[in-house]
């Protein structure tokens, strides 16, 4: 066993791994700089003048959603609790189909930049555009915060970084560099950025996973025997059960995260701004096949190297490591490889976190400028540099934000806070972007009812679910939620994620109130969405230069 | 969508006309005779692996090849039924749906502008 690894907060050479991580960080800014010396107009900006193809999209969408939470957490979950983590990572990729059957394609036909472009498409702007703009807001708040806080983590275990002090100044710099990214490079240099990283990440799974699969001799039972017997829960770790399978409680809600994640994907805002970046749907479904693809392939990567993780570095030490569960790939990067391949594992961490928020800013900042002030506050009345430059100051307020919110909550524990996005993303957004496709009655009222109540039922859900208050682990005594102190506990609803409950109301919802409301909706602007989606007539082209 | 969009190739009822011709009419019915079973038929799959992993514990532990057992080679399987799946639609949406789709948009597009 390396020595250097046992000592807590520093395995591996930090100054190789900062200076990995600086090398990164200067070839993509010279990137993001030279890809912005063509962004002129709205489109350039928000939407990387729709000029990626759809493999150049497909491996940034890859990018975008493999964020830390999916690389560190999925093989750290798999690592710690087998089976269990291992579901997972197909409920992550299973959902990317209805991404590619029911709205990609139809998206891209009828938008401009943003989601609410289409829900707002035949109903009322105003109150259609700023719910889902409120919706986008939110749910990219809650999944930002959830990077910043996770960052904060990291620079614990991968750089070395001690102290308060030394992790707010790594937020602060991530936050900084985001900002950096989004103003000078826009859509098109975030869109490389995300290319860059998810090919290094999958470059460095691929080659961990081929290495992992050496050492066992090429033997996947081999390997899931070696993984079991490593750890505490034995054969237990290959069956299902071992997180969700405590009682009736646990199994309900591995199943209401199931269709959170299932759901929720194809309503993440982040995700669906990415249809816009090709030049026609033909391009975005292209996009969605590379992703599935390559997410796919990335999540069998990671169940060899969770079980491997389990073997070659053991559940007990991992869940020592400053990190827990999200230190076993970097972990076991450093027991392959040594301190040179941790270095490019850990680089690729901070790439991740950097990429995924910049993404999740400039969705942001779309969403208040082109949504809120454009199309509500100017009525349309505005010009497209008027707009951008709102966009481009939104970006600096949501990063400071983002930095402050980092380092608030980077000793809390909000890794829920990524299921609540998802949550949110299936209760309140996809309900209205299914309606609005598919449903000739579905009005304005119908819409509302369904963003609001989708939104307020997931985030009150969690507000009195265990996550925020009153998860006590039954072995130590100590609080597993996000308020600490054991005596405060006000949570009433049982189940950690809400999908289950808000998911139906949001859609019942939307039934209810576009039955309810006497609005006809427009027959010519039904004819012209439902034209328009399918046969991609009128639909954006790409911005020549 | 805002209004003012200059470039907007037909006017409401333009769209309406082509909304009920039968070409449009058939495009639809096969896109959603397409996508909808489809859809349905990989979150049933979907939810009966995650329903057994939750309520079949032991069925899913029941160990096949060496130490593969039932659960994960389901697991696997879900991966192998959402690239075919992912596969099938592109194929089909590039042979049967674009033509029809590329001449309805050609035909919109060209005949009305101008």
């Amino acid at each position: 066993m390396p020595a250097a690894a046992t000592a807590s907060g520093d395995i591996g050479s930090p100054a190789l791994n900062i200076t990995i991580f600086i090398v990164f960080v200067v070839i993509t800014l010279a990137i993001v700089l030279r890809a912005s010396r063509n962004n002129r107009t709205a489109a350039d900006y928000y939407a990387g003048g729709r000029a990626f193809t759809g493999r150049q999209n497909g491996i940034a969408i890859a990018g975008d959603y493999l964020s830390a939470a999916s690389f560190l957490g999925i093989a750290g979950a798999i690592a710690t609790v087998g089976y269990d983590g291992f579901m997972y990572s197909i409920g992550f990729l299973v959902a990317w189909l209805v991404a590619l059957l029911l709205v990609a394609e139809l998206l891209r036909n009828t938008g401009r930049f943003t989601m609410a472009d289409v829900l707002s498409f035949r109903l009322r702007q105003g109150p259609v555009r700023t719910a889902a703009a409120i919706s986008t807001l939110a749910v990219s708040f809650f999944y930002l915060l959830a990077q910043m806080a996770g960052a904060g983590g990291l620079v614990n275990l991968l750089l070395g970084v001690d102290g308060s002090a030394g992790q707010n100044l790594t937020i602060a710099v991530v936050g900084i560099l985001m900002i950096v990214y989004v103003l000078v490079g826009g859509m098109k240099g975030t869109t490389w950025v995300q290319i860059i990283k998810a090919v290094l990440l999958i470059i460095g799974a691929a080659l961990m996973t081929v290495w992992v699969l050496g050492k066992a001799g090429l033997n996947f039972s081999a390997l899931l025997g070696d993984a079991a017997a490593a750890s505490p829960a034995g054969t237990a770790l290959l069956e299902p059960g071992l997180r969700y399978g405590l009682t009736d409680t646990t199994k309900l809600d591995f199943i209401s995260l199931g269709l959170a994640l299932v759901l929720g994907t194809a309503g993440l805002p982040h995700v669906l701004m990415r249809f816009y970046t090709v030049p026609n749907a033909k391009e975005a479904r292209r996009s969605v096949v590379w992703a599935i693809w390559l997410i796919g392939i990335f999540y069998l990567f990671t169940l060899v190297l969770g079980f491997g993780a389990a073997w070659l570095v053991g559940p007990e030490k991992i869940m020592a490591a400053p990190g827990k569960a999200n230190s076993a790939a970097p972990l076991l990067a450093f027991e392959l490889g040594g301190t040179l391949l941790l270095g490019v594992i850990a680089a690729v961490a901070f790439a991740t976190i950097l990429a995924v928020v910049a993404g999740l800013t400039i969705t942001a900042s779309a969403s208040f400028a082109h949504d809120i002030y454009a199309n509500v506050i100017k009525k349309g009345a505005v010009r497209a540099d008027d707009e951008v430059r709102v966009a481009r100051i939104t970006a600096v307020v949501i990063g400071a934000v983002a930095i402050v919110g980092g380092i608030f909550a980077k000793d809390q524990n909000v890794a829920f806070l990524v299921a609540l996005a998802f949550a949110v993303a299936a209760s309140a957004n996809l309900p209205t972007i299914l309606y609005s496709l598919f449903w000739k009655r579905f009005n304005t009222r119908g819409a509302l009812w369904s963003i609001y109540g989708g939104l307020t039922s997931a985030i009150v859900l969690i507000i009195f679910s265990p996550v925020v208050s009153g998860k006590i682990d039954a072995k130590t005594g100590a609080s597993l939620s996000m308020i600490t102190d054991t005596g405060i506990d006000f949570h009433w609803f049982p189940l950690d994620n809400p999908g289950i409950v808000s998911i139906p109301i949001g859609f019942l919802l939307g039934y209810l109130g576009t039955i309810t409301s006497k609005e006809v909706g427009s027959a010519e602007k039904y004819a012209e969405m439902e034209v328009r989606s399918l046969t991609g007539a009128g639909a954006e082209k790409a911005v020549e230069h | 969508m805002s209004d003012d969009q200059p470039d907007r190739p037909l006017g409401g009822t333009g769209y309406q006309e082509v909304q009920a011709s039968d070409e449009f009419q058939e495009l639809r019915t096969r896109f959603r005779r397409f996508v909808f079973p489809l859809t349905g038929v990989f979150l049933a799959w979907y939810f009966l692996y995650v329903a057994l992993s939750a309520y079949a514990p032991d069925f899913m532990s029941t160990e096949v090849i060496g130490r593969v057992n039932i659960g994960l080679i389901i697991g696997l399987l879900q991966f192998v039924s959402t690239f075919t799946i992912t596969m099938a639609y592109a194929r089909w949406a590039d042979r049967e749906f674009d033509p029809t789709a590329d001449r309805l948009r050609a035909h919109i597009e060209d005949g009305e502008t101008e």
